[in-house]
């Protein structure tokens, strides 16, 4: 299985969340956004010039920057 | 065989324990009850075989997140013999409920304090034995990363396993039961009564973001949206204030002027022009408030404000601002008051004293009227335009320059995690309510501060009663003679020092001011000015105003807001020196080319 993040996913991929890395404060708002390990998580679309991404979780959608979308470890199906 | 189950908060070295108990042997299984795979590894154990099994992390026993149900179907369906519960000591006082809600369930355990090295760091002590006592189960402090205290912790393990808890795992059923009967309460009400697709349609709030998000027309799109906003705030709200300026001065004219005519006239004037025009500038300022929040509301409650971070995002990120910041930023330009009390939609106080520091430097409407009659005085009609452009670069700049010096000092730990909530039509209600809620927020706090400064000011330009108001006999006066030695170097005359501390009051009556001091008003007073100063001076002069403290209802805003005064006064000594710097370097360097 390939080691992805979240950052390298392209536009329009579904994924599955294989872990988190991040640190306290991060992990404790993503869980609460509903990151969970064995979730399907899809990349809407990026933001110009580097900026964050757009992710959708169930029926949420969120916005992280690329460096915290980095620390987050999927696999594509 | 035996079973020892693992369970603790996310992110308290867990797995990292579960990965050194069972070196790395463990295995992906299934388990009755529950239909994810958790991970198990078998060890040699006090001459038995016994089986680890790693619970997901959860906050609390009885929720209904899937890790929680998890957990708790497996411990109603596979009850261990041992529960090993791990908390993180750096925040013990967190992570209590969950043991003493699994001490409750009667069940086999053992305690493990992990991370007990970080939490000494910390400062936090914790009595082990009193823990225990207090307790009746047995605690182990663990450092994590070294395994301190690790070989204790299993000795004790081996010997809780060798004692059975007679009729465990029958009181452990019967109290998980109750919250399962919630749980089948709730798929049934879900079930019957609530669909959710697997996929959500293509619905309003995702045409929307493809045309709102859209890589090229994205940002042309929000700064469309921002100069709307902008014009609508100021085409309903100027109206407003000069009507509110209409009603006072009509009230000041007719009723207040001729009762108080008895009184002495110093006494007068501080009640009139002191207070009296005090309350006034506080009220000016109802208007754009109400607006501003009216308008704001449609953008935080539609969903707008969360898309405008994420476009800009980019570039604020490099700032050590986000995009909620560059949105309050701009409304600056229009007023910075409800700018500041904007930035309140962060959480992270360090960024929101980041964005309330940057947030002055925006040429709010207010300066900008000092700026056209300047300009109009001094300049060729030709030049006016290219003089306001650059006033406003400058603005932009000073707001770079600040953010890029201090985001050190105010460095923001709080993750960018945002959620982009579908679009939504704001209420009529909920609107009235912000506006409304703002402004009684703003008079409330602010009144009173903004008062005593409009009567200082007005003491300070009147004393002593004999001189000519706002000449140089007055307090004034000296002050701007005795502040002389720091002006002249920036071109800034003992006239306009004078201006410049009305401007403390607001920028409003810099002009206003200037008419007092010169006696002149109007054309004759854009002649005195041009007549006296040079383009130089006057521009230097543009700059100091713009760069320097904006007025007293953003210093009283930014004191309310950050309830920090040490914050206030660095904002207003940050940009006072920053605006006697920058205007130094024009005055001198365009001296110095020769103009």
């Amino acid at each position: 299985m390939p080691a992805n993040t979240l950052a390298s996913l392209h536009i329009g991929e579904t994924a599955t969340i294989v872990s988190i890395h991040a640190e306290e404060a991060l992990h404790q708002r993503l869980l609460a956004l509903g990151f969970r390990t064995g979730k399907q998580i899809e990349l809407i679309r990026k933001a110009s010039f580097s900026g964050p991404l757009q992710v959708r979780i169930g029926t949420t959608d969120i916005m992280l920057r690329r460096t915290e979308a980095a620390k987050i470890k999927v696999s594509k199906p | 065989m035996k079973r020892i189950a693992l369970i603790g908060m996310p992110n308290t070295g867990k797995s990292t324990l579960f990965n050194r108990m069972t070196g790395g042997s463990a295995r992906v299984g299934n388990w009755p009850g529950i239909t994810v795979e958790l991970l198990s590894g078998k060890i040699l154990l006090g001459g038995d075989m016994v089986e680890i099994i790693d619970l997901p992390g959860i906050y609390d026993l009885h929720g209904y997140s899937d890790d929680e149900q998890v957990v708790r179907h497996f411990l109603h369906d596979n009850v261990p013999d041992l529960t090993l519960v791990i908390l993180n000591a750096t925040q013990i006082e967190r992570q209590m409920s969950l043991l003493l809600q699994l001490k409750q369930l009667n069940m086999n355990i053992v305690v493990l304090l992990n991370m007990s090295d970080e939490a000494k760091k910390f400062g936090i002590t914790i009595d082990c034995a009193k823990m225990a006592e207090m307790l009746g189960l047995p605690i182990f402090l663990l450092t994590g990363k070294y395994g301190m205290g690790y070989q204790e912790a299993m000795h004790a393990i081996t010997n809780a396993l060798r004692y059975r808890t007679p009729g465990m795992a029958e009181e452990l059923r019967s109290q998980l039961e109750q919250d399962e009967h919630i749980e089948r309460e709730m798929a049934r009400l879900m079930k019957h009564a609530v669909q959710v697709p697997s996929r959500l349609p293509d619905n309003l709030t995702e045409r929307l973001d493809k045309l709102m998000l859209h890589p090229l027309l994205g940002l042309p799109i929000f700064f469309a949206i921002m100069y709307l906003l902008f014009q609508g705030i100021f085409l309903f709200g100027q109206p407003m204030q000069i009507g509110i300026a209409a009603g006072f001065g009509w009230l000041h004219d007719s009723v207040l002027a001729p009762t108080l005519t008895g009184l002495p006239t110093p006494l007068q004037g501080l009640l009139l022009d002191g207070i009296y025009n005090g309350v006034g500038t506080v009220a000016a300022f109802v208007p754009i408030i109400v607006l501003f929040f009216l308008f704001m509301a449609i953008i935080e409650d539609s969903g707008y404000l969360s898309r405008a971070a994420f476009l800009m995002d980019a570039l604020m990120a490099k700032l050590g601002l986000d995009g909620r910041g560059f949105v309050m930023l701009l409304m600056g330009f229009g007023c910075n008051v409800p700018a500041l009390m904007g930035t309140r939609v962060m959480r992270s106080r360090a960024m929101r004293l980041l964005t309330m520091l940057v947030i002055p430097f925006s040429l709010c409407s207010a300066r900008l009227q000092v700026f056209v009659f300047i300009t109009a005085a001094l300049f060729s009609p030709q030049a006016a335009p290219l003089v306001l452009f650059s006033l406003y670069l400058f603005s932009f700049g000073a707001a770079i320059l600040t953010a890029l010096l201090f985001k050190n000092k105010f460095k923001n730990s709080e993750p960018f995690v945002l959620e982009l909530p579908p679009y939504r039509f704001p209420t009529l209600r909920q609107m009235w309510l912000r506006g409304w809620h703002e402004v009684t927020h703003f008079l409330r706090r602010a009144t009173q501060f903004i008062i005593a400064g409009v009567v200082l000011v007005w003491l300070l330009t009147h004393i002593p009663f004999s001189a000519v108001p706002a000449s140089s006999d007055t307090l004034s006066g000296m002050i701007g003679d005795w502040l002389h030695p720091l002006f002249a170097p920036i071109g800034i005359t003992p006239e306009l020092t004078i201006a410049l501390i009305f401007g403390f009051v607001a920028k409003e009556i810099v002009i206003g001011s200037l008419a007092v001091i010169y006696g002149l008003s109007g054309n004759a007073l854009g002649g005195a000015l041009a007549h006296q100063l040079d383009w130089v001076q006057a521009y230097s002069f543009m700059l100091f105003t713009l760069i320097y403290t904006p007025c007293l209802s953003t210093i009283a805003t930014l004191k309310s807001e950050s309830k920090d005064n040490a914050f206030m006064l660095f904002s207003i000594f940050w940009s006072l020196g920053l605006a006697w710097l920058l205007s130094l370097l024009f005055y001198q360097g365009a001296r110095f080319l020769g103009y």
